[in-house]
């Protein structure tokens, strides 16, 4: 599902990222380990062809990410990989709905708002379709855009710091819809934290 | 919203001059068409043309009839129409013309019939419905064209016709015979035996004689050889009339540069709220990306919202030109002026809906390639 050979990134001369190998089955749910500036952002945009690295291959869901360009490289990203970022960046002057009916509008995929209100009920925030982003809590943010990263159904869930200011019972909530989504979807997880509460979460781990 | 209003005011100050100045060139020419030559009493040629075509001015002065008789029979003259003015009936101009004068026009009678004798009127559909005097109705002139003379209160008119509206100048006037014209001022001067009679018979005059040509040679001859006699004027209309909108056209035209600085101003205003709001929007545009946004869609992305801030001023300015429009309109109407309406559309309006497209795209082109250029991870790197 997600091999890496000899991955080397560098910033100028800063070595940002180094991963000799690392292979992810299908379906399989990873913790990215290790402090801040170890490389574990960069290791997820990698996944995501945000960031095409200065050395090694990246395989993703049998795409050799290398040699996807452009539009073709977006396209894959929209319709293989869901992103839940640190800061959420929910688009804010958007209702909830319409954060999810954007994410839908971007992948090019048909309207689906039943397949909308599924994914807002599964994360419990279907009621607050209506809201826009700053009407919600911090935990209901967060699932919405946990929802937005899985409407598309993607095949690899990547989450960047998803616990960072979160107390320990949300923290623990948090990673536990994000393995209950990527389940319910099939879809292979890898979270990068330096969060040392969430460690015991899944049985593997890459420490970086 | 500052990018909207001074594009709208820009596209709404360019399109009340196409309107007005559109319509009133066509009206104007409309009222002189097949008129080739005015002559009248010496003074000012444009003075001449706007009292003796457009009633919009006071007459220079009258000419002798037997001048005005020997004209209309010149070989280089195919139509000659004398006009007798002077008088007026709350504001609207009293002209003593022949039957050719409607006819010229093609005027069509709605109601009644035109004038035959003396002391009949026929009135322009806008006199009619404006003072609401029906055929069979009467009324007394006053001296003078703005309607604030002595009443000629022993020597009333009878109603005996309402012209259909015609578009043209007729509909601002109230035609009879000149005879009655001559009637009226004669009987103003009291009791006359029949040397008397005689003597102002002999001194009638006209004000004004609109002229078409018999031949395009007479345009090079007869008004110079008018302008000749001493006692009378010729003046072209076309030149008249081109020679009033290159004075008017100055005014037009520093409002028209106002109107493209302002419109320069709304673009600058645009760029600046885009480029603005793209600094604010770089976590949502990198977030859009990855959520399979391609650079080209966030390209089109900001040049659609640029374009759409632009038709939206456009439409508003356009909609507040044919307010304004309608608003002066009814107000020059109120005055007896040209009548000028916002409901007319000109093809220039698609000029001005294509300019302000044009700058709200060219403004939102750069932050547009900044967009393009987001650089996705390291944006959220930062945030």
């Amino acid at each position: 599902m997600i091999a890496v050979r000899g991955l080397a990134h560098r910033y100028g001369e800063t070595q940002a990222l180094r991963l000799a190998e690392w292979k992810v089955a299908q379906g399989e749910r990873w913790l990215v380990l290790g402090p801040s500036g170890c490389g574990k952002t960069t290791l997820l945009h990698v996944l995501a062809g945000l960031i095409r690295p200065t050395e090694g291959e990246v395989e993703v869901s049998g795409e050799t990410l290398r040699n996807l360009e452009g539009a073709r490289l977006d396209r894959w990203r929209a319709s293989t990989v869901g992103i839940v970022l640190q800061a959420l960046h929910l688009v804010k002057h958007l209702s909830v709905r319409d954060n999810l009916r954007l994410a839908q509008y971007l992948a090019q995929v048909p309207q689906d708002d039943a397949r909308i209100s599924d994914t807002l009920g599964a994360l419990g925030v279907a009621a607050k379709g209506a809201r826009r982003p700053s009407e919600l809590s911090q935990g209901e943010q967060q699932r919405v855009a946990i929802a937005r990263a899985v409407v598309n159904r993607p095949k690899v869930l990547l989450a960047d710091e998803p616990t960072a200011n979160l107390d320990d019972a949300a923290a623990a909530r948090v990673v536990d819809l994000l393995s209950e989504q990527a389940a319910r979807h099939g879809a292979t997880l890898v979270v990068a934290t330096h969060d040392a509460r969430v460690k015991g979460k899944f049985r593997e781990r890459l420490e970086l | 919203m500052l990018s909207l209003v001074l594009l709208a005011l820009g596209v709404a100050t360019i399109t009340l001059l196409v309107l007005v100045v559109s319509q009133l060139e066509e009206r104007m020419h409309r009222d002189a068409r097949s008129i080739d030559l005015v002559v009248g009493a010496k003074g000012s040629p444009m003075q001449l043309i706007l009292s003796g075509i457009y009633h919009l001015d006071a007459p220079t002065g009258n000419i002798p009839l037997s001048s005005v008789q020997l004209l209309a029979k010149n070989r280089m003259v195919k139509r000659a129409i004398p006009l007798a003015l002077g008088d007026s009936w709350k504001s609207y101009r009293i002209v003593g013309a022949p039957k050719e004068y409607p006819q010229h026009y093609g005027a069509e009678v709605q109601s009644g019939r035109l004038h035959d004798k003396p002391m009949e009127a026929v009135l322009g559909s806008e006199v009619a419905a404006r003072t609401g005097v029906a055929v069979g109705g009467t009324f007394a002139g006053a001296h003078g064209v703005g309607g604030e003379g002595q009443e000629h209160a022993e020597a009333p008119y009878t109603v005996v016709g309402i012209l259909a509206k015609t578009n043209s100048v007729l509909d601002r006037l109230v035609l009879t015979s000149i005879e009655s014209v001559w009637q009226v001022h004669e009987e103003h001067q009291g009791p006359q035996d029949e040397a008397d009679r005689k003597a102002l018979e002999e001194a009638r005059e006209v004000t004004v004689l609109l002229i078409q040509y018999a031949s395009p040679l007479a345009a090079a001859m007869l008004p110079r050889q008018i302008n000749s006699q001493s006692e009378l004027q010729a003046a072209s209309p076309a030149y008249e009339t081109a020679r009033l909108f290159r004075i008017v056209g100055v005014g037009v035209e520093a409002l028209r540069a106002f109107a493209l600085i302002l419109m320069l101003a709304a673009g600058l205003s645009v760029f600046i709220a885009l480029y603005t709001a793209l600094e604010e929007r770089r976590y949502e545009l990198a977030v859009m990306r990855t959520l399979g946004a391609s650079r080209g869609k966030l390209f089109g992305l900001l040049v659609m919202e640029g374009v759409v801030l632009a038709l939206l001023g456009a439409l508003t300015g356009l909609a507040l030109g044919h307010a304004l429009a309608s608003i002066l309109g009814a107000w020059l109407e109120s005055q007896q002026q040209y009548p000028v309406t916002g409901l007319a559309w000109r093809p220039e309006e698609f000029w001005v809906l294509g300019v302000a497209l044009a700058v709200g795209l060219v403004a939102a082109l750069l932050p547009a390639v900044r967009a393009y250029r987001t650089d996705v991870s390291r944006t959220l790197a930062q945030g």
